[in-house]
């Protein structure tokens, strides 16, 4: 049986006697693992942000729109035909048991005025439902209520970028600003939500009960339609089974035939954005594979020097031989030897990994995200190297003839 | 007892189409506590009975029984084992460790043994005291004189105690006043310690200090006496 502790011995002074070749053995196994540590920082990061933003937009989120019309031979594009109604919405919302809630759509842009300020924003025709839908809390006031919505009051909810361009100081509760020259009471104020994963200004909104919208703005051909119907699922393993239901439900609703095309469009929005999120994620996995083949270089790296110093130290090994070092001893020398340099290496390289990915994050403002298994995992994976790449020299080693290499000088 | 008893050992070599017997049947016993001289012309079969009686190398045929123990027909790690607890070599170009304290040079075998890793500084430092080297234990191999260099490589093959101190030419890259001092000490460790010395020479000056004299050819005894001084 061998002592480690003087086998550590004997290979930490054996590094120390080359320290120069130590170290550049030691550089490769240090730039795979920082390489690997920023890249999955970094790729991490970014796909942290795209879910952040995906978030923002609502999850589990389902949206129907309007098929396409044909007027005179000429074909509309998707949504051009009327014929989602706020029936719908309630139909979906109450008869598929896979949806949570639902809210209509009618929407379009109109200046504001409150006071000496007026301002050009989207506004949006809706119900009670799309706080929900949007996970968007209120930072004051309140909902719509039932009343405001089959009464079509002429009440309205502001996002926060209205708020900060009509209102300055003042505070909007309670306040009357008009839209379209139409009087409209301020009840409540949204939170801010930031840029959408398009880069949209998703503060840039106001909302109104559907019904006024279509009375008093945006009046309709076919009074009790709208542009589309946003869909809450329960959970993100009921989005499939939603979309099955709603296209189900207003299959019948609209009376299509087995055959007959649809004349709407169910568009699952969570899934392509997750979609969005899945590619930035291969791309950080690509990144990491790319550095993690540097990782494999230096572990080649490690294999070279080893090899070279069991030449170099050929009497060495024959004089351990010839007082009774067994191959086992040989051979655990040489491993233990080349696993302190991939070990060293990879905690240096963990420390500069670390360091250039906060250095890209201060410098260049990028998202990063260093996480511990990362680097748990490429700290076992430099030690790995190690021992992977030490072992056909230390075999060699071991296998020695005592003679022949107490003879070589 | 015979510490060491050989039986028609035979090591050859092939070289091309010929076959070189370099042991030719050689058959012997040497006791505990002797000190044998094994003299020869090169190429006379010593060094190769000196590789195989220090179990560094493996006979073609025949016995080898080394303090009872047939060693004869035993693989890497049990020779390398036996090399550990039964044998101390010194060797004529010492092979210390370079870069290496002789303190640490001494502890070596202890290594590799199954002495306990906290006696391994004091044992060595007793052997390297016993050849009066107390004040050089943390000198390098290349700061020390060619005897002192030896006297450690001799202290190494002390420190575990082993029954039997085999020494291939230790005088062979000393002057004549350093091989003398080195010489005696070998006496000192037969007569003191007991210890069974089988050394290598072919210098007949060196022969001298032992108590038998074997001389080897063509990989063959041809005497075998005891040396009278």
């Amino acid at each position: 049986m061998i002592n480690l502790p003087s086998t550590f011995k004997i290979s930490i002074r054996a590094l120390r006697v080359n320290k120069m070749r130590s170290a550049l053995t030691m550089l490769g196994i240090i730039i795979g693992v920082a390489a690997v540590i920023t890249m999955l920082a970094v790729g991490k990061g970014a796909s942290n942000k795209i879910s952040e933003q995906i978030a923002t937009v609502g999850s589990n989120l389902i949206i129907v729109i309007p098929g396409s019309t044909t007027s005179s031979g000429i074909r509309l594009g998707s949504g051009s035909s009327q014929n989602l109604t706020i029936a719908d919405a309630e139909a979906i919302k109450s008869e598929c048991s896979s949806v949570a809630t639902t809210a209509p759509v009618l929407n379009g842009s109109a200046q504001i005025v409150y006071g000496n300020q007026n301002w050009s924003t989207s506004v949006m025709g809706t119900d009670d439902g799309m706080l929900e839908v949007r996970d968007w809390p209120l930072a004051s006031g309140r909902n719509f209520y039932e009343q405001d919505l089959r009464g079509a009051a002429k009440v309205c909810l502001l996002g926060q970028t209205v708020v900060d361009n009509l209102f300055g100081n003042d505070d909007p509760l309670n306040k009357s600003i008009r839209i379209k020259k139409v009087p409209f009471t301020v009840i409540g104020i949204l939170e801010s939500k930031g840029q959408s994963f398009m880069g949209q200004d998703q503060d840039d909104i106001i909302y109104v009960p559907v019904n006024t919208a279509q009375r008093n703005l945006f009046g309709r051909h076919f009074p009790g339609t709208v542009r589309s119907i946003m869909v809450k699922a329960r959970s993100s393993e009921d989005l499939n089974r939603a979309e099955t239901q709603i296209r189900q439900l207003l299959r019948q609703r609209h009376r299509i035939g087995p055959n007959q095309e649809e004349d709407f469009t169910v568009r699952n929005l969570t899934q392509m954005m997750q979609m969005a999120e899945q590619s930035s994620s291969v791309m950080a996995l690509l990144l990491a594979a790319i550095a993690g083949v540097s990782l494999l270089v230096g572990g080649i790296g490690i294999m070279n020097i080893m090899l070279v110093s069991v030449t170099e130290r050929t009497h060495e090994i024959g004089i351990r031989m010839a007082v009774g070092a067994k191959s086992w001893d040989i051979r655990t020398q040489f491993i233990i030897e080349a696993l302190i340099l991939s070990l060293i290496g990879g905690l240096i390289g963990v420390l500069l990994g670390i360091l250039a990915a906060e250095l890209l994050s201060f410098l260049a403002g990028w998202t990063i995200l260093i996480s511990s298994v990362s680097i748990v995992m490429s700290f076992g994976f430099s030690g790995l190297v190690g021992i992977f790449f030490g072992f056909y020299p230390a075999y060699k080693a071991s296998l020695m003839n005592p003679i022949d290499a107490l003879r070589h000088e | 007892m015979a510490l060491i008893e050989t039986d028609q050992l035979e090591k050859k070599y092939e070289v091309g189409d010929s076959v070189v017997h370099a042991l030719d049947k050689v058959s012997l016993q040497i006791s505990s506590g002797e000190f044998v001289a094994v003299m020869g012309p090169s190429g006379s079969g010593k060094s190769t009975f000196m590789n195989v009686i220090g179990c560094l190398d493996e006979p073609t045929a025949g016995r080898y029984l080394l303090d009872g123990i047939d060693v004869s027909q035993m693989g890497r790690d049990a020779l390398a084992e036996i090399r550990n607890e039964k044998i101390g070599f010194v060797f004529q170009g010492f092979n210390l460790l370079a870069r290496t304290t002789a303190l640490e040079n001494v502890e070596v075998p202890l290594l590799y043994s199954k002495s306990h890793p906290k006696d391994h500084k004091d044992k060595a430092r007793e052997a390297l005291k016993l050849l009066g080297l107390e004040g050089r234990q943390q000198h390098h191999p290349n700061q020390l004189s060619g005897g002192q260099q030896q006297r450690v490589a001799i202290a190494r093959a002390l420190v575990n105690n082993a029954p039997l101190l085999l020494a291939d030419e230790p005088t062979g890259n000393l002057d004549t006043k350093t091989s003398i001092e080195i010489m005696k000490l070998f006496v000192r460790i037969n007569e003191e310690k007991k210890m069974t010395i089988v050394l290598v020479t072919h210098e007949p000056d060196i022969s001298t200090f032992s108590k038998r004299i074997i001389r080897f050819l063509d990989g063959k005894i041809v005497s075998d006496q005891e040396n009278r001084p």
